[in-house]
């Protein structure tokens, strides 16, 4: 069984309107060579569901957003990413804002295909406001409890990225988090996954402990080999987040010249390897 | 030793917050809050438990500023995931920042301005709202002022007292808002409707300048005594351990 694909083939299959959940967290192990691909496709009105970093901010930025579903979108080092920033100033998409553990339940409940999962997160916040669709729930056991009836975030497709994988769609995080790329990746039709590097089933074991090895192959469709593919976020061990670069491009948000020449150099590359050899020419 | 600084009687106040928490998750956000939750736990409060900030709970306390020193004692693993089992199950106390806050403790760090268009976009809802419905919060404001202290928030995303009053007994159980420290001095919602009391002005701040500077009316008791000083040995822990490099001494200006 071999699920190698590319990038360009993945995003060959999005179509305009969907709804693509991202893993990683903030600045940490985001699938930055899909999103990336993504930038370069004319692919539009797209919902996002994100703990968001500069995913978020970067198709935000490029007016491929049409609903953001998340609970925060930060850069970690710069508490906020200035790209989303801007454009949630300029009302430019609808906002599904939710308590960040919200966002997990609404995965989960999806993963396990139920339309809601009760929880209190978000009771008496403004998340129900700012949410009109959302609707809560009584409990029909003698408690009575009212609860937020958080709704399955069914996606069409996830994206992730992984530090180690092997073709047939397993896939292991070697950093101090899985996140919830698992979620994301049972909560979708599609399910692709990006890695650092591909490597024979049998080296899962030299790499880490078997608990490293969070995704099965059932919940994958397609494998992208990319090295630096996280980049400019982090993917310990492999390597940290690039904070210079980092600051330079949430820098970009308030330098129109400055955002000219980040897009002229990282953005208009026509493949990731050319990204690549542009980061590495800094 | 030398007077203590302002921000320094404001991590006493903040470790005061965690005082009888045993063993829970100490969470505290921004400089000086964290400096005042180790010291919470390097002094009366030992058991709590904390992280590195990343994914690891650490059994020994590493410093806020100067050189990291020894490597900190790793404990339980404790991933994001984890993280909102905790919450959920209530083992925790928070202290969270505050761009807003009314006098029922409704807090915002989300928007200024309207959510659909905001005049400035913060933090978002973050873990406001699974917070502040699941577990102990206490907030610091390093910069106490009439457009922080408001009569109306512009977004709730830290539920309040009368909010979680509105939501009934059953739903709101594990609502419990503890105090806010600012730099002007501590509060808390021992009132008879739960809302905002002065407790203790910091050494310097006078009554009057609390209440110019709050854009709600604040209960005030009769006497209002000075914040506690800090002990020597907090003093200690805070300039030659905590916080060498004076960090805190940035946040917060008296």
């Amino acid at each position: 069984m071999d699920k190698q694909t590319t990038e360009s083939e993945v995003v060959a299959e999005l179509r305009d309107g969907m709804t693509i959940g991202i893993g990683g967290w903030g600045s940490r192990r985001k699938p930055m060579s899909l999103v990336r691909e993504i930038l370069r496709s004319g692919l539009k009105d797209l919902t996002i569901v994100t703990y968001g970093g500069p995913d978020a901010g970067l198709l935000c930025k490029a007016g491929k957003v049409k609903k953001l579903v998340y609970g925060f979108v930060s850069l970690d080092s710069i508490p906020l990413e200035p790209h989303f920033r801007k454009a949630r100033q300029a009302g430019s998409f609808r906002a599904a804002e939710l308590d960040e553990g919200m966002l997990q339940w609404g995965l989960l409940a999806a993963a396990h295909r139920l339309p809601f999962l009760p929880t209190r997160a978000g009771l008496g916040s403004d998340v129900p406001g700012i949410n009109p669709d959302l609707r809560t729930v009584r409990s029909p056991y003698d408690d009575g409890e009212e609860l937020i009836a958080m709704p399955a975030l069914e996606l069409d497709v996830a994206l992730i990225h992984m530090n180690r994988a092997d073709t047939r769609g397993n896939g292991q995080f070697l950093g101090p988090d899985p996140y919830f790329d698992d979620l994301f990746c049972l909560a979708a039709k599609r399910r692709f996954m990006s890695c650092e590097k591909i490597i024979p089933t049998e080296d899962f074991a030299k790499e880490g402990s078997i608990h490293t090895v969070k995704i099965n192959r059932m919940m994958i469709d397609g494998v992208i080999e990319a090295p630096g593919g996280a980049h400019f976020t982090e993917c310990p061990p492999d390597y940290g987040r690039d904070e210079a670069f980092q600051k330079e491009y949430a820098a970009t948000a308030r330098d129109t010249a400055a955002w000219d020449e980040f897009e002229r150099k990282y953005l208009t590359c026509a493949t990731e390897a050319e990204y690549q050899e542009a980061v590495k020419k800094r | 030793m030398s007077e203590p600084t302002r921000a320094e009687v404001c991590a006493v106040a903040i470790a005061e917050c965690f005082r009888g928490d045993g063993e829970i998750l100490m969470s505290a956000f921004g400089t000086t809050a964290a400096v005042g939750g180790r010291l919470a736990k390097l002094t009366f409060e030992p058991d709590l438990m904390m992280t590195d900030g990343i994914a690891t709970a650490v059994e020994t306390v590493p410093p806020v500023s100067g050189k990291a020193g020894e490597e900190p004692v790793k404990g339980a693993w404790l991933p994001f995931r984890t993280i909102f089992d905790v919450v959920w199950a209530g083992t925790r106390h928070v202290v969270m920042m505050a761009s807003q806050i009314d006098r029922f403790g409704n807090q915002n760090f989300a928007c200024i301005g309207p959510h659909e268009k905001p005049k400035a976009q913060l933090l978002g809802m973050r873990g406001a709202p699974g917070n502040t419905i699941n577990h102990k919060t206490s907030y610091f404001v390093p910069n106490h002022s009439n457009k922080v202290f408001v009569e109306k928030v512009d977004v709730v995303s830290g539920v309040g007292n009368d909010r979680a009053a509105a939501l009934g007994e059953r739903s709101s159980r594990f609502h419990d808002l503890r105090r806010v420290v600012s730099n002007l001095g501590v509060f808390d919602f021992e009132t008879s409707d739960h809302s905002m009391r002065l407790v203790s002005v910091h050494p310097g701040v006078s009554v009057d300048e609390v209440v110019e500077q709050t854009g709600f009316e604040l209960t005030i008791p009769n006497h209002v005594p000075e914040t506690r000083l800090p002990t020597d040995e907090e003093l200690h822990l805070i300039r030659d351990v905590l916080d060498p490099e004076g960090w805190i001494n940035n946040e917060v200006v008296a």
